[in-house]
């Protein structure tokens, strides 16, 4: 019988110990189907987050590292030095990313680095118990916002594919969503394109993946889709801010 | 002998590490260091090398970090408040164990401090300024030729160890010239060599054997405990191995002085001022700071009645010198700090007051 469908050889036949609905598995299984499909699993070095993902290194298929929080994107680049034709990405969550990392995020877009980042934003913190992220809904309930996080007092959500959208150096930059079949598809496609942005050396290449946290957010996994197509993607735009010609 | 040319400290650092074959070096703007900053700027590209400016020292020591973990040689470089910054990724390396050279060129403190040299992060460098069990091996160079030296010295011992190691120098040493005789141009570590050298290191599997992980969390407190009781097995041996000193007329010295770095150089004047004044004093030069040469102290002889520490600091190695010294000899510190440099005359001065004033650590001298 002919073979349709293949598990990837990216990811590691180990269990995934993430919480029930949770899309980390998508975002990791996206990653490593891309870089199989391109012939890249055995030139790739990725650099894990803190955050419930940095142990995401048990399950794919990469030489990685773990990184200290938020700085990712610096030791990207000190890996590209090192190897300027390896496949190298940071996996990243919205508390590492978009409030300890921001330095190091605007910097390596800002320097047009030749890695991608995946950012994976499902506005809160995750591993740490729920805490408020930079990205939290106004409104929304965390640990440090028992009321809803308040305009006021913590400001309004910070967008960071449109805020990164600004820099030069960032040349590929889209806005994603794991919520659905057809969502997941197109998915796919941004992690290819930022490959292909990596391999032909164009410049930073950034895909932020709008996510899950069911535990956190104390809803079903259904539900938790729900939210976020009703929520997230009404402040969150999908799209494609930045593009470069070479990979329309 | 090698020609000698004259060269300012931080670029005789720059160069000497280029030499080493470190073709990667990560910087952010602070004096008193920025010589060597722009001087890898101008130079490591030329030899085939990667330079970046940092947005911080933060994101220098990680960039630091993701190439020594993909098997680079690197070298990066601040000075104290900038080091500081640094300690999250000193005691990340350690504890994945990447090999890495780090120079300080200190500078008055705390806080923003001044930008004049100073000698009051001898804490931070030797006890861990950043969080866990671990250490960093810590030279302390007394002139731009031993600092040369040293750091080829210190690529050997990092990459042996696996271990970060700071050049502790100084805002002196960054900023005079002298002349220096430079190491032989040693070629660098090609990349597809890094495999056969680094096995460990982050190159890509290549489909040819399991994926390499560089990883500091554990979450099962057990196999993080034997993780740090491995690695502390490198530490002992370091302490075997590793511990230099110079000494300098201990014979029938009535006092010792223990200076290290510049301030050497200003006791050994000193000695001799206190010599015409009929006051015989001896030296003791530690080298490596960590792990320290506490066995200097057994060749202090029975004429010695006191040993004193000279830095530029409130006496922070003066901690060192108690555990040395053993409660064998009263201790004491003639210091000044902030980046006020201390003169031969005044240290005389004041170690002749203090053998003449009787009590130190409150024991008769």
């Amino acid at each position: 019988m002919e073979k349709v469908f293949e598990y990837t050889r990216g990811m590691l036949d180990v269990k995934l110990t993430y919480c029930p609905g949770c899309t980390h598995g998508i975002a990791h299984r996206l990653i490593m189907e891309t870089l199989d499909e391109r012939g890249l699993l055995g030139d790739a070095i990725g650099v894990a987050p803190i955050g419930c993902s940095i142990t995401s290194h048990r399950y794919l298929n990469v030489d990685m590292c773990e990184s200290a929080h938020g700085r990712a994107p610096a030791i990207a680049s000190g890996i590209k030095r090192v190897h300027p034709n390896a496949a190298v990405f940071t996996y990243q969550g919205d508390g590492d990313l978009a409030s300890i990392g921001t330095a190091e995020i605007v910097h390596a877009a800002h320097r047009g680095e030749k890695f991608c980042t995946f950012f994976i934003n499902n506005a809160i913190y995750g591993m740490t118990g729920g805490q408020m992220a930079p990205t939290t809904l106004v409104g929304q309930k965390t640990t440090t916002t028992r009321e809803g996080r308040s305009e006021a007092a913590c400001g309004k959500p910070l967008r960071i594919s449109e805020m990164l959208a600004t820099i030069s150096g960032a040349v590929y930059v889209e806005r994603v969503s794991l919520d659905s079949p057809a969502n997941v598809r197109k998915a796919k496609k941004a992690v290819h394109k930022a490959f292909e942005v990596q391999e032909k050396k164009l410049g930073f290449a950034f895909v932020e993946m709008l996510s899950t946290c069911p535990t956190n957010w104390g809803l079903s996994p259904v539900a938790s889709l729900e939210w976020l197509r009703s929520n997230m993607m009404q402040y969150y735009p999908l799209g494609v801010f930045r593009n470069p010609e070479e990979v329309m | 002998m090698k020609e000698k040319v004259l060269m300012k400290g931080n670029e005789a650092f720059g160069e000497t590490a280029i030499r080493c074959g470190c073709r990667f070096y990560f910087g952010y703007p602070i004096t008193p260091q920025n010589e060597l900053t722009e001087y890898m700027s101008a130079n490591l590209k030329k030899a085939g090398g990667e330079f970046i400016q940092a947005e911080s020292e933060l994101a220098a020591v990680n960039m630091a970090y993701g190439a020594a973990c993909s098997g680079g040689r690197v070298l990066i470089s601040s000075s104290s408040p900038g080091i500081a910054l640094m300690q999250e990724g000193l005691s990340f390396m350690c504890s994945v164990q990447v090999p890495l050279v780090v120079i300080n060129v200190s500078r008055g403190g705390p806080g923003v401090g001044s930008i004049q040299p100073g000698q009051a992060d001898y804490y931070q460098a030797t006890r861990g300024g950043g969080n866990g069990d671990y250490h960093l091996i810590v030279y302390a160079p007394s002139s731009i030729q031993e600092a040369s030296d040293t750091i080829v010295k210190a690529y050997d011992v990092a990459e042996k160890y696996r271990n970060p190691v700071m050049v502790l120098a100084d805002g002196m040493l960054g900023q005079m010239m002298e002349p220096v005789s430079l190491p032989e141009m040693k070629e660098a570590l090609a990349e597809e060599d890094i495999p056969k050298v680094k096995p460990w290191a982050l190159v890509g599997h290549k489909d040819q054997r399991p994926h390499n992980v560089i990883k500091s969390l554990y979450l099962q407190t057990e196999q993080l405990e034997e993780t740090i009781n491995g690695y502390w097995g490198k530490y002992e041996t370091a302490k075997k191995e590793l511990p230099e000193y110079e000494a300098y007329n201990l014979d029938g010295a009535e006092v010792v002085m223990v200076a290290y770095g510049s301030t050497s150089r200003i006791v050994l004047e000193a000695i001799d001022l206190l010599a015409e004044s009929g006051i015989k004093a001896g030296l003791i030069r530690p080298i490596t700071l960590w792990p320290f040469p506490y066995n200097a102290f057994d060749k202090i002889g029975s004429s010695t009645k006191a040993v004193v520490s000279v830095e530029l600091s409130k006496g922070q190695m003066l901690d060192d010198i108690l555990i040395g010294s053993n409660g064998r000899w009263p201790a004491a510190v003639v210091s000044r700090t902030g980046g006020v440099l201390i003169y031969p005359q005044e240290v005389a001065d004041r170690v002749k007051e203090l053998l003449e004033g009787g009590k130190l650590n409150g024991k008769s001298v």
